[in-house]
């Protein structure tokens, strides 16, 4: 049997950077092959190679046998190859048809199109409602639009780059289930993840990639987690250490927290209301566009709240600014690092001002201490390995993994009572993602109050002392996050969603 | 194939590059543009950027309204190029600047005939406010209903104009005028004229403040965390927040500041270069001073050379329709490329051209 | 009221309104697309110069107003190219082109002040044209006037049931998603921004071979902003711009009629009324927030680079 898609020897640089070096696999039809990697490694280069968004420097493609180069996304569709991406290519002041047909090749008429939808969805037990704006939707719900306007082209390899990362376990079930339903039929499958388990429970065959290179291939379920995640890393990580804290007195206080969005397509908190003791970590999980960035906003002082809603040491402090906030001891990081939790045009010296400026000393009388600034920079880099020539360097100029590390230091630095950070280790590799989370315990042993946001469930669980989720802006009582599964996490953020007893039942059948 | 790839660091280099090379730029273009008017390209040229300063005939007359008309053209622009860097868009300074000159020449003529040493001083006052409360009215729509300050700003402008020709002909007018429109000349009446402070220079006060403005804005730019909360909400808007910065005090301080001095160009022009409330005493230097600011690229040292070269092309521009009869419009056609040059290479300071994967630029 | 007869005025506020109406409609498309143009002065009163000469050169008004809109078009040209080829701000490079317009059609006009154009002919027969009160109001306009209302019928009719419509409307929302799906995110904005360009321009042209007719320098007078604020009031909905259009044109008309009647207000105030108005409708509008910010495109004046 030949192989669907034979990719030989594909190879794509970036100045300064080989994304894709001599990269080759075949995948087989009908099977789910895993490219697994850190990010990085080169994985959403090589499908956008297979795409038809970027042209390869070197190295061919067959399919089915045939020569395969595609110039751009059409001849991929065209050819049967159809993809979900990471970051949704949705719009979200346009209804679920339109986005369908903006996706289609030979899209047909409005009116059948929004039967086909119907059709679609219930094959494969993909709710949707093809009148409804996608910005009213979760995350959850608009996959199911990328994965519908995929499956309307009867596609014969679909991509799916970091599918789960927006989903509650629960749904990630009923995606699994229709994928191998898919796979069923004939579909071939390139699954993208960094997640082991996940590619255990579902892929065929798997190839590595490290740093732009193939570094190994498998069968998924005759392998280890561990011994797949040595490929994947080059090295075995050691499991954060915790020290046994006692929880200390409540520093962050916050009740009945109500707020409206700002944007039309933004979620609204419901009545919040949660403690952070000194010397504990509070986890709060939660799918994307769930609330996170309002829930930061309003303890950061971006955005103001109902006096008496947010407290610190007993003190009200809901109606003021992030300034007023740090200088009584509350700092935070957002998740968004470019553009909010930095400036991408800003040297690191400079975004060191960005929030260091009380607690640091960097600014007497209005004017800024710049070799001060430059100091507090130089300290943060050297104290969390940020790799970069200078404090000179503009913040753009860094990798993810490394402004993570120095937007994370910079306020671990400053030596916070309270650190509230929006997804800590986003983005990052590996090795940095431990070394972010060994500092956040090490912050709480230190006797600070940590409150981590995160979509990662796994991290949550192996450094929070308690747990809550954020589910359509409310939020669970928190629970001791020791003895939690991963099913009694689902069902704490909304399980399946609003999907239906019936239709997942369905699904699952 | 041409293709732009994003520089991880801005250049230095380009930053100051690109707009000398957009000046040559404009002249090789303004050269062809004038030799398709059939005029001689290098004469006007020449006319343009050299004979005003350095030929023997003209230079005593022209060197003087170097500073004349570089004074006001420097002191709009710092004020709107600290708002630009921010992303607030006053483009409605020709506006304030007629509303300050109004308000600061009602005030000086309402104490006619005062020849009181303070009075000077207290019209620059009233000129300035004037200015500010001008450029309040969308600075605070802005902040209260989100209303555009771009459109508001400007569509203002045509209101100032047409008080402007209420005053000249109304309530300003010159009753000793015999009736021609047009205030008291103030230029002419010891207490309300903003004199040539060092003969054949054309130094007077306006141009002090202009000096004034460059300097304080540079500090501020550099040194204070209010010049840092503009670049960096101008850059990130959600940094700026999270920063601490307020959006809305940003909006009517950058409003203000540069509405402030805008109507204090105006004070300074009514009371010296031009003397008098006119109906159309204003020359468009609230507009030019935006191709100022960005020539400058924002930087107040920038401005002050970019606000000396466009005064050289207004000089050079009546100097050549004197010379070679070159239209009055083809200089503001001149300064429009120039705009547009800029512009345009503004790409390479933060891009890299790349030509078939390699790196031309 | 004051003398002023209502089915004179309402002709009158159709013509006033038309090159404003055509300068906003293509300007809407053009901000559909995710792009500002801040230029739609300049366009509109190179349209005005370049219409002018081929009318007066040629006798034809209907080659006057393919060549305005000719001219609008290859002014937002250099915009497109600046814009969407070297990422230039387009806020600024917006102003540039109502500038460098300003200039150049001062400069492309100096021989053709105090001259008339040849009278562009009205589309229906005297007969209809006489009939009581309907007459003047629907029959006794000419070509441009019809074109401008089926243009706004076109335009919103092509943005919200056509795949060209919904692409335009994609790549205004998302233009990374656009891109990633493969659609030609500069391309499409190219076009649009001529399209705006060339209408622009024939409202330009309107201005000064019907309107006027004839050229002086500057004679826009503000009309390109009114027609971005059109816009804005008009909360992106082409039929709103038209009422937002008729809206002006009819403060405008009124105006001129006042003046006209001697009434006792200060010709500066009823000068400056439109603009007074306009800057009033502005604020009503803006402070709906929720509404304007729904129908606003995303990526509206964000500048678009496909990395990779």
């Amino acid at each position: 049997m030949t192989a669907f898609l034979d990719i030989a020897g594909l190879t794509k640089a970036y100045p300064g950077v080989v994304a894709n070096d001599d990269v080759s696999f075949a995948i087989q039809p009908g099977e789910v092959h895993a490219l697994l990697g850190e990010n990085g490694a080169g994985k959403s280069t090589m499908v956008k190679m297979i795409y038809g968004l970027v042209r390869p420097d070197a190295g061919h493609m067959t399919l089915r046998g045939q020569p395969y180069a595609p110039s751009e996304p059409s001849a991929a569709r065209a050819a049967g190859v159809a993809m979900v991406f990471q970051h949704f290519s949705l719009f979200e002041a346009l209804d679920v048809a339109e986005n369908v047909t903006l996706g289609m090749e030979k899209p047909p008429r409005m009116r059948d199109l929004a039967r086909r939808i119907a059709e679609v969805s219930e094959t494969y037990g993909l709710p949707l409602d093809p009148g409804r704006k996608v910005g009213d939707l979760s995350a959850g719900e608009r996959q199911r639009v990328e994965i519908i306007r995929c499956l309307l082209q009867d596609p014969k390899l679909l991509i799916m780059d970091e599918p789960t990362s927006v989903l509650t376990p629960q749904e990630v079930e009923i995606l699994f289930h229709t994928l191998r339903k898919l796979s069923a039929e004939g579909t071939a499958i390139l699954y993208i993840s960094h997640k082991l388990e996940e590619i255990r429970a579902l892929c065929d065959a798997a190839t590595i990639l490290r740093r732009g290179k193939v570094v190994g291939s498998c069968t998924p379920r005759e392998v280890s987690a561990a011994e797949m995640a040595e490929m994947m890393v080059g090295k075995s990580l050691s499991a954060p250490r915790r020290a046994a804290t006692e929880a200390g007195p409540p520093l962050l206080h916050v009740q009945n927290l109500n707020l409206t969005p700002a944007t039309p397509f933004g979620t609204p908190l419901r009545n919040i209301g949660f403690t952070v003791h000194a010397g504990e970590v509070l986890g709060i999980g939660g799918v994307a566009g769930n609330g996170q960035d309002e829930l930061l906003a309003a303890l950061s002082g971006e955005t103001l709240s109902a006096r008496g809603s947010v407290s610190l040491d007993d003190e009200d402090i809901s109606q003021m600014g992030p300034d007023a906030r740090r200088e009584r001891g509350l700092c935070s990081a957002p998740e968004e690092r470019i553009g909010h939790a930095a400036a991408p045009d800003m040297s690191l010296t400079e975004n060191a001002v960005l929030t260091a400026k009380l607690r640091r000393g960097l600014a007497h009388g209005g004017f800024i201490d710049w070799r001060a600034a430059e100091d507090f920079a130089r300290e943060v880099i050297a104290s969390f390995d940020v790799r970069t020539p200078g404090p000179q360097v503009a913040a753009r100029a860094l990798s993810g993994g490394n402004l993570q590390k120095y937007v994370i230091g910079r306020e671990m630095l400053q030596d916070p009572r309270v650190l509230v950070v929006n997804q800590p280790t986003w983005g990052v590799d590996a090795s940095a993602a431990a070394s972010i989370r060994q500092a956040i315990l090490d912050l709480a042993g230190s006797g600070s109050a940590v409150l981590v946001i995160s979509q990662d469930l796994d991290e949550l669980l192996e450094i929070s002392d308690r747990f809550a989720a954020l589910n359509e802006g409310r939020l669970s009582a928190p629970k001791d996050a020791r003895g939690l599964t991963m099913e009694q996490i689902g069902l704490m953020l909304g399980g399946a969603h609003d999907m239906h007893e019936a239709e997942v039942v369905h699904a699952s059948a | 194939m041409l293709r732009l790839e994003k520089r991880p660091n801005p250049s230095r280099a380009w930053a100051i590059g690109t707009p000398v090379l957009a000046v040559i730029l404009t002249m090789i273009a303004g050269g062809a543009l004038f030799a398709a008017l059939g005029k001689d390209p290098v004469e006007a040229i020449r006319l343009i950027f050299w004979d005003p300063l350095f030929n023997e005939r003209v230079a005593s007359f022209s060197r003087p309204q170097l500073l004349v008309k570089a004074g006001p053209l420097i002191l709009i622009a710092i004020g709107l190029s600290l708002g630009f860097r921010a992303g607030i868009w006053n483009i409605g300074a020709e506006g304030q600047y007629i509303i300050g000159a109004i308000c600061g020449a009602a005030f000086g003529l309402a104490f006619y005939p005062s020849e009181s040493i303070f009075l000077f001083p207290a019209m620059v006052i009233v000129g300035t406010l004037g200015g500010l409360l001008w450029a309040m009215i969308p600075g605070v729509l802005k902040t209260v209903f989100r209303t555009n300050e771009i459109l508001v700003s400007l569509l203002l402008v045509y209101v100032a104009e047409a008080i402007l020709a209420l005053a000249a002909t109304g309530f300003l007018r010159n009753p000793e005028g015999m009736g021609f429109p047009g205030s008291r000349n103030l230029a002419r009446h010891p207490g309300t004229d903003n004199p040539e402070l060092i003969a054949n220079t054309g130094m007077h006060w306006g141009v002090i403040a202009a000096f004034v403005a460059v300097i304080a804005a540079y500090v501020l730019l550099n040194r204070h965390l209010f010049g840092y909360q503009v670049k960096l909400a101008g850059q990130a808007p959600r940094a700026a927040r999270f920063h601490g910065v307020s959006p809305n005090a940003l909006i009517l301080t950058c409003m203000g500041i540069s509405g402030a001095l805008a109507g204090m160009a105006g004070l300074f022009e009514v009371t010296g270069p031009a003397g008098q409330i006119t109906i159309d005493f204003n020359v468009g230097y609230g507009f030019t001073a935006i191709i100022v600011a960005f020539l400058g690229r924002l930087h107040p040292v920038g401005i002050l050379f970019a606000g000396l070269l466009m005064a050289l092309t207004y000089i050079g521009g009546e100097l050549a329709q004197l010379m070679l009869g070159l239209p009055a419009s083809a200089i503001q056609v001149f300064q429009g490329m120039l705009l547009f040059f800029l512009l345009a290479l503004d790409v390479l300071s933060n891009y890299r051209i790349r030509i078939g994967g390699r790196a031309a630029a | 009221m004051f003398g002023i007869d209502p089915v004179t005025l309402a002709a009158a506020l159709i013509a006033a309104s038309t090159p404003i109406l055509l300068a906003a409609i293509g300007e809407l498309v053009v901000e559909k697309s995710g792009v500002l143009n801040l230029g739609v002065e300049g366009m509109m009163i190179m349209g005005a110069i370049c219409g002018f000469i081929a009318c007066v050169t040629t006798g034809s008004p209907w080659l006057g107003f393919v060549a305005g809109a000719a001219g609008g078009a290859a002014l937002s040209l250099i915009f497109g190219v600046l814009t969407q080829f070297l990422l230039s701000n387009q806020v600024a490079t917006g102003l540039a082109l109502t500038l460098f317009g300003l200039g150049m059609s001062a400069l492309m006009g100096e021989d053709y002040t105090g001259i008339n154009p040849p009278l562009t002919p009205k589309l229906f027969p005297e007969a209809l044209r006489q009939l009581e009160v309907v007459g003047p109001i629907l029959f006794g306009h000419d070509l441009i006037v019809y074109l401008s209302v089926a243009l706004v019928a076109a335009v919103a009719w092509g943005l919200a049931r056509t795949r060209t419509g919904l692409i335009i409307r994609a790549v205004g929302e998302n233009h990374d998603a656009a891109h990633s799906l493969g659609y030609k995110v500069i391309r499409i904005r190219i076009l649009a921004i001529l399209f705006g360009g060339a209408c622009a321009g024939l409202g330009g042209a309107y201005l000064s071979l019907v309107r006027v007719p004839s050229w002086t320098e500057g004679m826009t007078a503000g009309a390109g902003w009114i027609a971005l604020a059109i816009v804005v009031f008009a909360s992106w909905r082409p039929w709103r711009a038209l009422i937002g259009a008729y809206l002006f044109g009819g403060i405008a008309a009124l105006q001129l009629r006042l003046q006209a009647a001697q009434i006792d207000i200060p010709v500066a105030l009823l000068d400056a009324s439109p603009y007074i108005v306009t800057i009033i409708v502005l604020v009503i509008i803006s402070t709906d927030r929720t509404r304007a910010a729904l129908n606003a495109p995303a990526a509206l004046g964000r500048v678009f680079h496909a990395s990779g």
